[in-house]
């Protein structure tokens, strides 16, 4: 089987000034909606509690809505995974402590059906939000230093620039997502796009090394040419590897429950943004960077007056 | 050149063997069991609770299918859970009389059920966060400003002390934040008071100041002091929850450290956050009373309390003490294991000004007494050390007693856990029902079966012999990934499941690479042979490449994550170094073992090459 039979180099860098346009595109919408909408955080992040109630049958979430609403709770009800599971939120309230609000909740629902089973109970304080932002932030700082420094010392520091332009890029877009769609935006979905981070790296990294070595091979082409054979060389491997990670991620989501629901969510815009960006952002910027030959392929040496090896020549 | 030398394939070979060795244990699930273990210091679990266990189980007709004592304690193992919960009930009356007051911790739990010789081998199942087995977890703040505070107050009571001792005037002592003012009505008393305070009390720096009005000393605890302060309390705010959870009947909790001033506490199987939190914000104090003596050899019990003393022995006698408690737990500022000035052990504690004014004057009084310090735990008491006065002290003395060096430990963890070094808050708190872990250990394990079986499928398809290799190269990735977490205990989470899964998806992709590469070979013209070996070390520059990428992303989320994200970061670091291997080294060994002895290959079975 072979799905891929390309007999000709396909021309991308032809079209780079659209693929970047399409990109910039994309890439202010999501800042519009990052910025209109705001990330739809999780209580790791704002503090608050969150229970999770599960029924025998379908939960009826209006009266729940009322009964809270009656006892002075300012409670946001929403279905969980299924019609038979709730989430209750709650915020933070002073002069309450977290064990009484959660139990206050457990039997005021105990109270209204007694099939009410609490499931879950998450609590976390205002200080711990904080923190969180700062790691996050801190996390995705290294990220990028860590592998710009990489591809620097691997490459050249313009693999690694543009590199992580085109990746961070991908990250933007999923985080774009999760404000369009208000999708709760919680530590594992924060995790999924920085592992996604690493992992579309790697893949502008495989279309670099083609980069690299089509330097070498082809001495004659210009840049444009060496970069649309190398894309065209690892295009099929592309579609492919990711095709697999995106079976992986699929069976997450289909299977995962509502545990892993935004988690897969996460890795499956940011495995479709990364063939995207990896190959048709990274390549492109890589060649606005100017990037040439000369840094790969030694010039042939010039014997200097001073050249160390001049006696063992003669 | 297709060619592995023996050693290589033996190598590997053991690799799996050792693999399948350690994930072993995860396929034989877990048999109710029942666990002992001490609640108490001053008791121990030991070969005779051992006997009466066995004795109490086999006079009612319930034997356990095994029991051992381990240092953590003792474990039964029972066929079934009504059998389990029968004993539980069985060992908990004999084990503990008196309900209010246990001497031991009786606990519900599952032990992996694998057999002895996997466990001697300390080969184990994973170790299942809370999400996937059920429980508590809360993260506590503990207040370390309150417990500075409370330390310099102390501190404040030592230098009023000690100016009286030297006979020098000071014009009041007062604290002002993290820093204690004391003010000289001139500035050659303050410079007398500045060298006696430095000579005596090491950990404060002191600072002059002239405010108009008065001479000042300004005294701050040095940097050093402060450190070792906030160790202490956090030391002893976590040996005060450890004394407390041992009432909860936890099989298996979990108290620590995180970072410089919060404790982490996770109580698997308990399902009740509230009872949790009430038994984790009780406080426990210390009293020190006289001995009544008369009333000792009378036995006579007018007017004085008498609680129980556990004589070193394992035999409880009475001590009888009078009603008028000298010194409470909260005037405690410090208490640590020690030697006597004969190199017996000791424990050297150190009480705040006030108790020790209390105590050096009922010292005078009553020498050659006895005294008694007393635990108070919810509302019973027990004598933890009953010793003769030998002589006047005040603030700080020793308490000797018949004690080895580890026990003096203990006696001074006690003292110090009578009460909290310091308020603590909960700031994070997470419960999981039993029956939602179970949901998510099969989810995850579903999303992962399925996203595995579709990868082999497809690459089976898709590369025909060669992606069959892929996906045993893949497989044993799993194994080794698995025997890895098992073998070091990591704790998998349902964010670790999923980095399972994501980490098997991305790690086809060296194969991916390889196979293509491959392919391109044949199509240039290249040899069979040639072709794999070209492949293969044409892409494993990339392979390392394109890892390491991956590997920095998981690192920062292994350093700058907590609770979940750490949980994922941890399997994906992992799973990343396994499938460098598998990948790589693995998939070459199968593809040498199929071409490399081969005189003539005609064509490889990597699927349709022959396009162009």
């Amino acid at each position: 089987m072979e799905f891929f039979k390309i007999r000709r180099v396909i021309p991308f860098m032809r079209h780079a000034l659209v693929f970047n346009v399409i990109s910039l595109l994309t890439f202010l919408a999501a800042v519009f909606f990052l910025a209109y909408n705001g990330l739809h955080l999780s209580v790791e992040f704002t503090g608050g509690t969150l229970v999770e109630v599960s029924y025998k049958d379908a939960a009826n979430v209006e009266a729940i809505r009322a009964t809270l609403d009656k006892a002075g709770l300012k409670a946001e009800v929403q279905n969980f995974g299924s019609s038979r599971s709730v989430l209750i939120r709650l915020p933070i309230e002073k002069d309450q402590s977290n064990a009484a609000l959660s139990q206050k909740v457990a039997a005021l629902l105990k109270a209204q059906d007694a099939s009410a089973e609490v499931r879950r109970v998450e609590f976390v304080g205002p200080q711990v939000g904080k923190e969180l932002y700062e790691d996050g932030g801190m996390a995705l700082l290294l990220t990028i230093v860590g592998i710009v420094a990489y591809l620097a010392v691997r490459f050249e520091w313009k693999f690694g620039v543009s590199a992580i332009i085109a990746n961070l890029h991908d990250v933007i877009i999923i985080l774009g997502f999760f404000a369009l769609f208000q999708w709760e935006f919680s530590l594992p979905v924060l995790a999924a796009v920085l592992a996604v981070l690493g992992y579309s790296v790697n893949e502008s990294v495989v279309v670099f090394d083609r980069v690299r070595e089509n330097f070498r091979k082809m001495r004659k082409a210009s840049t444009p040419d060496v970069i649309d054979s190398a894309i065209t060389g690892v295009i099929s491997r592309t579609i492919i590897t990711h095709g697999c990670t995106q079976l992986m991620a699929a069976g997450m989501l289909l299977f995962g429950g509502p545990a892993l629901h935004y988690f897969a969510m996460a890795l499956t815009i940011g495995i479709c943004f990364g063939i995207y960006s990896s190959v048709l952002v990274a390549a492109p910027l890589l060649m606005w960077l100017k990037v040439d030959r000369s840094y790969f392929v030694k010039p042939p040496k010039k014997t200097g007056p001073s050249g160390e090896n001049d006696g063992a020549v003669v | 050149m297709n060619r592995y030398p023996l050693w290589r394939y033996v190598l590997i070979a053991c690799a799996i063997a050792a693999a399948l060795l350690y994930t072993l244990p995860n396929f034989y699930g877990e048999s109710p069991a029942v666990q002992v273990s001490s609640a108490k210091t001053t008791v121990k679990v030991d070969d005779a609770v051992l006997a009466r266990i066995e004795k109490t189980l086999q006079a009612a007709g319930v034997a356990p299918t095994g029991l051992l004592l381990e240092p953590t304690g003792l474990r039964a193992r029972f066929a079934d859970t009504d059998a389990q919960l029968k004993a539980f009930d069985l060992i908990e009356k004999s084990l503990n009389p008196d309900h209010d007051n246990p001497s031991y911790v009786v606990a519900l739990n599952l032990l992996p059920s694998s057999p002895a010789w996997l466990t001697a081998l300390h080969a184990l199942p994973m170790y299942l966060g809370l999400d996937l087995r059920g429980g508590v977890h809360f993260l506590l703040q503990v207040d370390m400003q309150a417990a500075l505070q409370k330390r310099l107050e102390a501190f404040a009571g030592e230098v009023r002390g000690l100016l009286r001792e030297k006979d020098l005037r000071h014009a009041g002592i007062a604290r002002e934040g993290q820093t204690l003012r004391i003010r000289f009505r001139d500035a050659a008393t303050r410079d007398k008071a500045e060298t006696a305070i430095a000579a005596q009390i090491q950990v404060l720096d002191l600072a002059r100041r002239d405010d108009g009005q008065d001479q000042l000393l300004v005294a701050t605890l040095k940097p050093a002091a402060l450190k070792n302060e906030q160790e202490l309390a956090i030391k002893q705010n976590i040996t005060t929850l450890g004394r407390r959870v041992n009432q909860l009947g936890v099989a298996e909790p979990v108290i620590q450290q995180q970072g410089a001033d919060r404790i982490v506490v996770q109580l698997p199987g308990v399902q009740d956050p509230a009872k949790a939190k009430e038994i984790l914000g009780r406080t426990a104090t210390l009293e020190v009373r006289l001995v009544d003596e008369d009333a000792m050899r009378s036995g006579s019990t007018f007017n004085v309390d008498v609680f129980p003393e556990r004589k070193r022995d394992g035999s409880v006698s009475s001590v009888p003490v009078k009603k008028q408690v000298l010194v409470t737990g909260d005037q405690f500022t410090g208490a640590s294991a020690t030697f006597d000035q004969d190199q017996r052990p000791a424990v050297s504690v150190e009480l705040n000004e006030a108790g020790g004014r209390v105590m050096r004057q009922a010292t005078r009084e009553n020498l050659r007494k006895l005294m008694a310090i007393i635990l108070l735990e919810r509302g019973k008491g027990e004598a933890i050390s009953v010793a003769t006065i030998q002589g006047e002290f005040g603030s700080r003395f020793q308490i000797t007693g018949s004690f080895t060096p580890a026990e003096t430990n203990d006696l001074a963890l006690l003292i110090r856990a009578g009460s909290l070094a310091a308020p603590m808050e909960i700031i994070e708190e997470r419960t999981v029902g039993p029956s939602l872990g179970k949901e998510n250990i099969e989810k995850g394990f579903n999303a992962t079966k399925w996203g595995f079986v579709a990868i082999v499928l497809f690459m089976s398809a898709y590369y025909t012999l060669f992606g069959v290799i892929s996906s045993i190269a893949l497989g044993v990735n799993l194994l080794f990934l698995v025997a890895l977490l098992s073998l070091l205990q990591a704790t998998l989470t349902l964010p670790g499941i999923a980095a399972i899964a994501l980490t098997l998806g991305m790690a086809i992709d060296a194969n991916v690479l390889i196979n293509e590469r491959i392919r391109e070979e044949v199509r240039a013209g290249q040899t069979p042979q040639a072709a794999i070996a070209a492949g293969y070390e044409r892409a494993w520059g990339t392979i390392l490449d394109s890892n390491v990428t991956t590997l920095i992303a998981g690192l920062a989320l292994l350093i700058f994550g907590s609770g979940p994200v750490r949980g994922f970061a941890v399997v994906h670091c992992l799973g990343i170094l396994t499938s460098i291997v598998s990948s790589v080294v693995v998939s070459r060994a199968i593809v040498n073992m199929t071409y490399g002895h081969r005189r003539k290959v005609a064509r490889l079975a990597i699927g349709n090459t022959a396009w162009k």
